[in-house]
């Protein structure tokens, strides 16, 4: 191949690809692969991707798509690897990867090794004279914030479900990526138990939706309801931490600050007061609903739509009205 | 064994956390400041560890103004044996390269045998610190653990990671990262804040670490604006008098959200 960067656009953006345990594209990728288009020429890497998960990537509109074999037993490091032969070979305007806990642990290491700036947590990206910048909603979505690096091709982790741009469908280009292995020291890493799916329902971290519970509902048994709301809606379940601590619902349903970032269409919460701890993992979705009997509550301060109400009341004449819409 | 804990101090998230306008930096003035709990958590492992295993040696490593000695003092009060306080005013506004670089400097001076740290501050929340020191030092990294077993020549435990947990193990040296499943820290006792007045409490600078804030030498990610959000306007709020879930469904809809 020609050309100082061996063939690949001027402009060319380095997307990771978010791959599930089995090597499957998972959804997140898209969002990647839409915010590299809205600046630049999408080029997508796949460690350790089914076939099909390439084609994939086309479909979502990368323009090259670069595979390298994964090694599940390792953590984090192979990844790296394929990273750093990526970068040398494309020799992107910026890398694009999830904000998720395996895009930044690759990011932190690749970002070091390459010698690059780091922006994490970015909810859009844009182009200016100087190259591409990073857009944050830090403090709980108290401020806006952009940044950039000061020379060289940044590396970002996007939020995911934060970017709402989709690409078009690009023709199949899929290239195998030789990669040599650093070296580096990597932790052993065993299998991954499949968190366990009691539905149909969709993962809380980029959910369209998300239906959240909180100390309001009271005990675990009552707090099916949430689960029976957000089925009729098709939505992700969530938590406050309260309900979590409460021992209502597992911790991976926490959303906030600590737990999970959300940025839904819709966000609905049930029983919760929106501790600040709360609103910050939540309140950049589009639409909040609130439903509280306490009508002090802050949750009220940033919902859309606030019932002062009984959720036990409400919430099954909700669902009632839900699946009669539906009909 | 050597176990550094990385701690943080953080504007408190019970109060208001502001932003200079100007300078895109933490008001720190603004409101009160904490020990971030997760890193008081990852103290905790370690502290656990120490109790059962005689010659444990658990230093509290904070790079941090100077301003921020009574938060370094609190993980002594709670039972490090000693700290190290990294204090520069060419570090203010430090992005994320320079802050791994200056810590795994003093890491690297420490020699130990196993680094542990949250997950994600409250502040910053970037949750990449752990991978960019693992790689600075060389060493094996295991993040987001919701359990964690310290042997002698290695640590293991669960990953709570995105597609599920997994079991990992590292050989010494490590850097690990904890989430909030593990347990809160002991609460300092008066014995341990009488006793943390005595512990050696280093003062490092960057000149100390041999670690070179020049933006020159390497790229450094700078905020190029900040602006406060307009607080999310208020929107419709109804009590229910028997046709809320009604008046909601029609929202929604009209909203296309059903």
């Amino acid at each position: 191949m020609a050309g100082a960067n061996g063939g690949y656009p001027e402009n060319s953006i380095l997307v990771v690809a978010d791959l599930g345990p089995d090597g499957e594209i998972l959804t997140s990728t898209a969002g990647l692969i839409g915010a590299a288009a809205a600046i630049g020429s999408p080029v997508a890497l796949l460690v350790g991707g089914l076939p099909a998960a390439a084609k994939a990537a086309s479909a979502m509109g990368a323009e090259v798509v670069l595979t390298a074999p994964g090694d599940a037993g390792s953590l984090t490091v192979p990844s790296v690897d394929a990273l750093q032969a990526a970068y040398e070979r494309v020799r992107p305007d910026a890398v694009l990867l999830s904000n998720s806990i395996a895009g930044r642990d690759i990011a932190g290491r690749f970002a070091v090794r390459a010698k690059l700036a780091l922006s994490v947590d970015a909810i859009g990206v844009s182009r200016d004279e100087e190259g591409v910048v990073a857009h944050h909603s830090v403090y709980g979505g108290a401020y806006l914030t952009q940044s950039a690096p000061t020379f060289g091709a940044p590396v970002i982790t996007v939020r995911i479900g934060a970017i709402d741009a989709r690409a078009d469908a690009a023709t199949e280009v899929i290239e195998e990526l030789a990669v040599t292995a650093s070296g580096a020291v990597a932790a052993t890493a065993g299998e991954i138990a499949a968190v366990e799916k009691t539905s149909s329902r969709p993962e809380l971290r980029g959910a369209a939706k998300v239906v959240s519970g909180g100390r309001g509902l009271g005990s675990k048994e009552q707090f099916a309801l949430v689960e029976q709301l957000a089925d009729a809606l098709g939505a992700a379940v969530g938590a406050s931490r309260a309900a979590v601590d409460a021992g209502y619902i597992p911790y991976a349903h926490q959303v906030g600050q600590t737990g999970v970032s959300v940025s839904p269409q819709l966000y609905i919460a049930l029983g919760i007061s929106g501790a600040i701890q709360h609103r910050a993992g939540m309140q950049t979705a589009k639409t909040i609903v609130a439903i509280n009997k306490d009508g002090e509550a802050p949750i009220f301060d940033v919902a859309d739509f606030g019932i002062v109400g009984d959720v036990f009341t409400i919430v099954p004449q909700l669902i009632e009205a839900i699946e009669a819409r539906k009909k | 064994m050597k176990i550094y804990v990385l701690v943080k101090e953080v504007p408190d998230t019970y109060g208001d956390r502001k932003l200079d306008l100007e300078t895109g930096l933490a008001d720190r003035a603004a409101g009160d400041v904490v020990l971030d709990e997760i890193t008081e958590r990852a103290l905790e492992v370690a502290l656990t560890f120490a109790d059962k295993n005689e010659g444990t040696e658990v230093v509290a490593l904070s790079m941090s103004p100077e301003s921020s000695t009574a938060s370094v003092r609190r993980s002594l009060a709670i039972g490090a044996g000693s700290a190290v306080h990294v204090v520069d005013e060419q570090l203010r506004g430090a992005d994320l390269g320079l802050t791994a670089a200056t810590l795994a400097a003093a890491i690297r001076r420490g020699e130990p045998d196993l680094v542990i740290t949250g997950n994600l501050s409250t502040d910053g929340s970037g949750g990449v610190i752990p991978a960019m020191l693992a790689e600075h030092l060389g060493f094996a990294q295991a993040t987001a653990l919701s359990a964690v077993e310290i042997s002698a020549d290695g640590v293991s435990g669960t990953r709570a990671a995105d597609a599920g947990a997994q079991q990992v193990s590292a050989s010494f040296p490590a850097v690990i990262s904890i989430t909030e499943a593990l347990p809160d820290a002991r609460f300092p006792n008066f014995k341990g804040i009488m006793a943390a007045k005595k512990k050696p409490l280093e003062v490092l600078s960057l000149a100390d670490l041999g670690v070179s804030a020049d933006p020159a030498e390497a790229p450094h990610t700078i905020m190029t604006t900040v602006s406060e959000k307009p607080p999310r306007a208020a929107g419709v709020k109804i009590t229910d008098e028997g046709d809320a879930a009604a008046q909601l469904v029609e929202f929604l809809a009209q909203n296309r959200l059903v």
